[in-house]
């Protein structure tokens, strides 16, 4: 009893997780219709109401500068909205509870679900893209474009992932996660540049949009996918990728530590 | 090595103004398999809750393997086996792969296969979890407790909803899986189940045990047999611990037939509705018109 074990090493119990947590999804009919085919709905419905305006005199359309949004929101719609809620659902129905009795270290899950959704947003961006391309003439982006992609990408899914696990912990249960969570992605969804071009706002709706994550991750996406033509018509001028960093970076932050400090196995009545 | 699995002494959880643990002593032993039985809200899976390092307590000290509970480290969980009082509907991995990911999870876990065998789910292995009934469910979450071959395994009313027979080849189940020193925690609400697996009987009542003991010394405690009878149409019941004597009296008494005479040996059930403070109930109630023989009931 006393010889010593080996316990499974950290890294092969996160990469276990991420399959568990594949495995889910993909079994998962809501998740995979929600994630992947309600984004390409979205797209193609207002491709075909507003697609063929031209923005300005850039030569840009609108169904180029929605699927740029698309793939910002669809960041935020994985990351945050989607993994707070089944969080939510996952610690009512005594999942997480039972996951807190294994030996599987909380820093090992985690890493599992952030896996997960990293590769399910890379997806997802990858169908609207395609999509972009092949129906609403995007041009792929150049080398550097792929780089600036990369680092919003990365800050984007961090800020949506550490602020979906902080919420999932604030609200008291599933149904009230999905209830009120989905009127606050949508309210970002149409003030943040994604259904709507941002700078046709009113400004005091702008400078509320500029608070969230959701307009800098969009305004990211658009310096990528857009024309370098476009970058006159943004509200600032610029694509202001330094403000874009900082202010994801700080949601990040403040999403780890709320995450970090409020996480809970189990439901509030059951401690 | 420490001859006690478990120990607690003076343990205390209060929500609020109220009292779900009050000073709660008791001792489990390594290899024994011990059952904590109460009525709803004593305490009970507060107490199993807190051994399993889910809550925290408000007070006293709490050993477990050696180790306080609360600050439980992926070494104790390696050690420990649990099953939640209640199934979780959600998952959709099947048995098989459910087993094979928490083995992983274990530094020398038992074989899948030969788990899945041991639950009776090897047909089952690969359905669909939907697909499972609710006593398939609970034979696949007994699997998951001790995939990781616990020291100590904790069930939690496991056999709630079960009908007769499926308790009875659960209580099978367990039993095999236990031989080799395992040590068992079992909360339930069936006395024949506590009866039937337990070596020792813990009964919690308003936050602290009334009793400890065996099954044996559990029923031993009621000594008095009751004798019911009716005499010009009123119901008559005398305790007594000779109930032949008194018989022998009662008959001398009365010329013919003594109406509804009814001599009962309190049940391991009786003994615990008096010690949870609810034996009233249990001693005026008959069991039925058929005079009882002189064997005793075992509940």
């Amino acid at each position: 009893m006393t010889a010593t074990v080996t316990s499974p090493s950290w890294v092969s119990l996160a990469l276990d997780r991420l399959v568990v947590d594949l495995k889910d999804f993909t079994r998962s009919r809501e998740q995979m219709i929600f994630i992947f085919a309600f984004p390409m709905l979205l797209l193609a419905m207002f491709g075909a109401i507003f697609g063929g305006q031209t923005l300005g005199d850039t030569g840009v359309t609108f169904s180029q500068y929605l699927m740029a949004g698309m793939v910002a929101s669809g960041i935020l719609n994985t990351g945050f909205q989607s993994l707070a809620i089944s969080i939510a659902i996952d610690r009512d129905e005594d999942v997480l509870k039972r996951i807190h009795a294994t030996p599987l270290p909380a820093t090992a899950f985690f890493a599992g679900k952030i896996a997960q959704i990293l590769i399910v947003s890379a997806v997802q961006v990858a169908i609207l893209v395609a999509m972009g391309v092949l129906l609403y003439d995007v041009q792929l982006p150049s080398a550097a474009q792929w780089g600036t992609f990369a680092w919003v990408f990365a800050l984007g899914t961090a800020a949506a992932t550490t602020l979906g696990i902080a919420t999932s912990s604030l609200l008291r249960n599933a149904k009230a996660a999905s209830a009120i969570l989905t009127p606050i992605v949508l309210f970002l969804q149409f003030t943040s540049g994604v259904f709507f071009v941002f700078t046709q706002l009113p400004l005091w709706l702008q400078n509320v949009a500029s608070v969230f994550p959701l307009k800098w991750l969009a305004q990211g996406m658009r310096s990528v996918f857009l024309p370098e033509s476009f970058e006159a018509q943004e509200a600032a001028g610029s694509w202001q990728h330094g403000l874009t960093a900082v202010i994801l970076v700080v949601w990040a932050v403040i999403g780890l530590v709320v995450a970090v400090r409020t996480f809970r196995w189990q439901r509030p009545e059951d401690r | 090595m420490n001859d006690a699995a478990i120990s607690v002494s003076g343990l205390r959880k209060t929500y609020g103004e109220v009292h779900a643990v009050d000073g709660l002593d008791l001792e489990i032993r390594r290899g024994e398999v011990f059952a904590l039985l109460g009525p709803n809200g004593a305490g009970k899976s507060t107490t199993v809750e807190i051994l399993e390092g889910f809550r925290k307590r408000t007070a006293g000290e709490v050993e477990v393997l050696g180790q306080d509970p609360q600050r439980a480290d992926r070494r104790f969980r390696e050690r420990i086996g649990v099953m939640l009082q209640n199934t979780s509907g959600r998952s959709f991995l099947t048995a098989r792969e459910s087993l094979h990911h928490a083995a992983k999870l274990y530094p020398r876990p038992r074989d899948v296969d030969e788990t899945l065998a041991a639950v009776g789910l090897e047909e089952k292995a690969n359905v669909k979890p939907q697909l499972l009934s609710g006593g398939q469910r609970r034979r696949l979450d007994v699997a998951l407790a001790v995939i990781g071959r616990p020291e100590l395994i904790f069930l939690d009313e496991p056999t709630t909803g079960f009908d007769p027979e499926a308790r009875r080849q659960f209580w099978r189940l367990i039993e095999s899986l236990t031989e080799g020193g395992t040590t068992i925690v079992l909360t339930t609400h069936y006395l024949d189940e506590a009866d039937y697996l337990a070596h020792r009987i813990g009964i919690i009542a308003r936050g602290s045990l009334v009793a400890l003991d065996t099954p044996a010394g559990l029923r031993a405690r009621a000594k008095a047999a009751h004798v019911t009878w009716l005499e010009g149409g009123e119901a008559r019941e005398h305790a007594t611990s000779e109930p032949s004597a008194f018989l022998r009296d009662l008959l001398a008494r009365h010329d013919g037939e003594v109406e509804r005479l009814e001599v009962r040996h309190p049940s391991l059930e009786d003994v615990y509705l008096d010690l949870v403070g609810l034996g009233g109930v249990a001693t005026s109630e008959s069991t039925g018109a058929a005079p009882a023989d002189a064997e005793e009931a075992t509940a």
